[in-house]
């Protein structure tokens, strides 16, 4: 394992006091490598904010450590802020103030900031450069909350639901500059309740529920996790199945639930598939169709939880997915 | 359009403090002025009353009906615009500022606390100097004889400081610790009581004798009386002067602990 930037260690953070107490985080542990993207995938209200603004020093945790970049976020505030990119979840400019003034601003906080308006650019902000924030869309101001966030060149960006209100294109185009974020060697935590998202971008998801993880792995390891998956194939009618399955690994299953038509269920992996491949070579079967249906993030969600990661009634249309349940 | 390799590769670091701080205090002070709820309370008020004030006739402003009028109402306004500028405009600005998540943003930037609050005062000086710079001027023009003690000047530029002083932590205490569309309301409140009944553009003895102890120990009293008692001909009266700086600093000390205590930055 790389250098962790960031550690949280059994994090508990409430809300209130005495009996209205409210519990936002419960026992969350996490830790972020650099140069990596790390995803706290969950749905609203499940503690992924507190999480993050503990990490930027806003909340005193009321148990638990947090580690970031080596400094504690609270008592080290002055050494860390210039080292890391804070995009808050909403807000965050003055209702007058115009794109590239406020960028400037932050840029002028810091020693070695970015050229303004090539990140102007690079976000396709350049045309809202002069207007006041208060007269920006939604997707603009979540725009202008990225480039404060990177503007002064930061080792690690936390980033709360930082693709929210864009549309398709812009989402795309913020995930590549993510991506360029990386490459380069910046460290990024983001929340996010879409699962492209997080299987897009993340090398490391942390499925977060009711104030702690209950799933993390990389978005391979989670959507192949268990018996899950499935490998379905169309071929003749009536193969045995008794000697297919003692061809698979312990704990695998076929069965032809109308004729012709196979499903293999277990943790297929390569290996797996090329043993299916072999047994149909050696039976002389053609194969068609042959299809790996891999889980999404969201199945594992809700296979962990029973319920939806995203309510309906915030599903983006065309998602493309739902038509599986 | 993908970014050259490189182009991100961390370099942090805070900018130098003076940097910081001048940056954000002209970047307030340019936001104040280009709004023109807090233009009017800044400049267009002050200044119509001090216009009209002048040249109304029939007028009794504390018994002189007359040209010497300008000798009670400039000290009045310049008394005004301090707290208009340090106490009710930044009490708005600052309330928005924490509802906007702007306060919260800049917490987590290399900007301290201390750094902001710095650019502030910055930008409140710079607006209350345009301020007193046009009020003096206009009052001038329209015939305004200020005294000619040499002494007047630097004790009338002290008190503006003291009120200063005492009207910024008033002012973030409102800010800090009530909704934003409840302070908008009550900072605009409590400047016309403070105008109206705070001895501001009135001298004290024009209010009835039994409130009059009372007036005097408010920031705006304190404030308006010792400008005109400094600027009014004659030399300037050190011990009633000083008087009045105390009560300012009274003011400034505890405003300044009850917010330091109750203040919520986001």
């Amino acid at each position: 394992m790389g250098e962790l930037v960031v550690e949280v260690d059994d994090l508990v953070v409430r809300y209130g006091r005495g009996r209205t107490a409210v519990t936002a985080v419960d026992g969350l542990s996490l830790v972020v490598e650099r140069a990596s993207i790390t995803a706290i995938l969950g749905p609203n209200g499940a503690g992924k904010t507190t999480t993050i603004e503990t990490c930027e020093g806003y909340r005193h945790p009321n148990g638990g450590r947090v580690s970031v970049l080596g400094l504690d976020p609270v008592r080290d505030r002055k050494a860390l802020m210039p080292r890391i990119g804070v995009m808050l979840q909403g807000g965050g400019a003055w209702s007058g103030v115009r794109t590239k003034e406020m960028l400037r601003h932050i840029a002028r906080l810091h020693a070695h900031p970015l050229d303004v308006d090539v990140l102007l650019d690079r976000l396709d902000l350049t045309r809202s450069a002069r207007t006041p924030y208060r007269r920006l869309s939604g997707g603009e101001r979540q725009k202008l909350g990225l480039a404060m966030a990177i503007v002064g060149r930061p080792e690690l960006v936390f980033l709360d639901e930082p693709t929210a209100g864009l549309d398709p294109q812009a989402r795309r185009s913020a995930w590549a500059l993510l991506e360029e974020l990386r490459r380069d060697g910046v460290s990024i935590v983001l929340t996010t309740h879409y699962m492209e998202e997080a299987e897009r971008l993340a090398d490391q998801v942390y499925v977060v529920d009711h104030g702690t993880v209950i799933a993390s792995g990389s978005p391979d390891e989670l959507t192949s996790r268990g018996a899950s998956n499935t490998l379905r194939f169309r071929g003749p009618t009536g193969l045995d199945l008794r000697s297919l399955i003692a061809a698979l690994p312990e704990g695998c299953d076929v069965r032809e639930p109308t004729p012709g038509n196979y499903v293999v269920l277990g943790p297929i992996d390569p290996h797996l598939l090329a043993t299916v491949t072999a047994w149909c070579a050696t039976n002389g079967v053609l194969a068609q169709s042959l299809a790996v249906e891999r889980h999404t993030l969201e199945d594992v969600f809700l296979d962990l939880t029973g319920r939806e990661l995203v309510p309906p009634a915030e599903q983006p249309r065309n998602r493309g997915r739902r038509e599986r349940r | 359009m993908t970014t050259p390799e490189g182009t991100f590769a961390p370099a942090p670091g805070r900018a130098p403090v003076q940097q910081m701080i001048v940056a954000h205090g002209l970047l307030e002070t340019r936001l104040l002025l280009r709004n023109g709820e807090q233009l009017l309370l800044a400049l267009v008020i002050p200044l119509v009353l001090l216009v009209a004030g002048a040249l109304a006739p029939g007028i009794d402003i504390a018994g002189k009906t007359t040209g010497d009028r300008l000798g009670v109402l400039t000290p009045g306004v310049l008394a005004l615009t301090i707290m208009s500028t340090s106490f009710t405009s930044l009490a708005i600005a600052t309330a928005f500022e924490r509802r906007y998540g702007v306060l919260k943003r800049l917490g987590a930037s290399p900007l301290t606390r201390t750094g902001l609050l710095a650019g502030k005062l910055i930008a409140i000086g710079l607006v209350e100097l345009l301020q007193v710079v046009l009020v003096v001027a206009v009052a001038l023009a329209l015939g305004w004889q200020p005294g000619s003690d040499p002494a007047s000047i630097p004790v009338a530029a002290l008190l503006l400081v003291a009120g200063t002083w005492a009207f910024v932590p008033l002012g973030l205490l409102l800010a800090g610790t009530v909704r934003a569309e409840a302070v908008l309301a009550a900072a605009n409140g409590i400047y016309l009581v403070l105008v109206a009944g705070g001895a501001t553009l009135l001298p004290v003895d024009a209010y009835p004798r039994v409130l009059q102890p009372l007036i005097g120990f408010l920031p705006s009293g304190a404030l308006a009386e010792g400008l005109r008692e400094t600027l009014s001909a004659g030399p300037v009266a050190w011990g009633d002067v000083a008087g009045h700086v105390v009560v300012l600093l009274a003011w400034a000390l505890a405003a300044g602990l009850v917010t330091a205590r109750t203040f919520r930055w986001h």
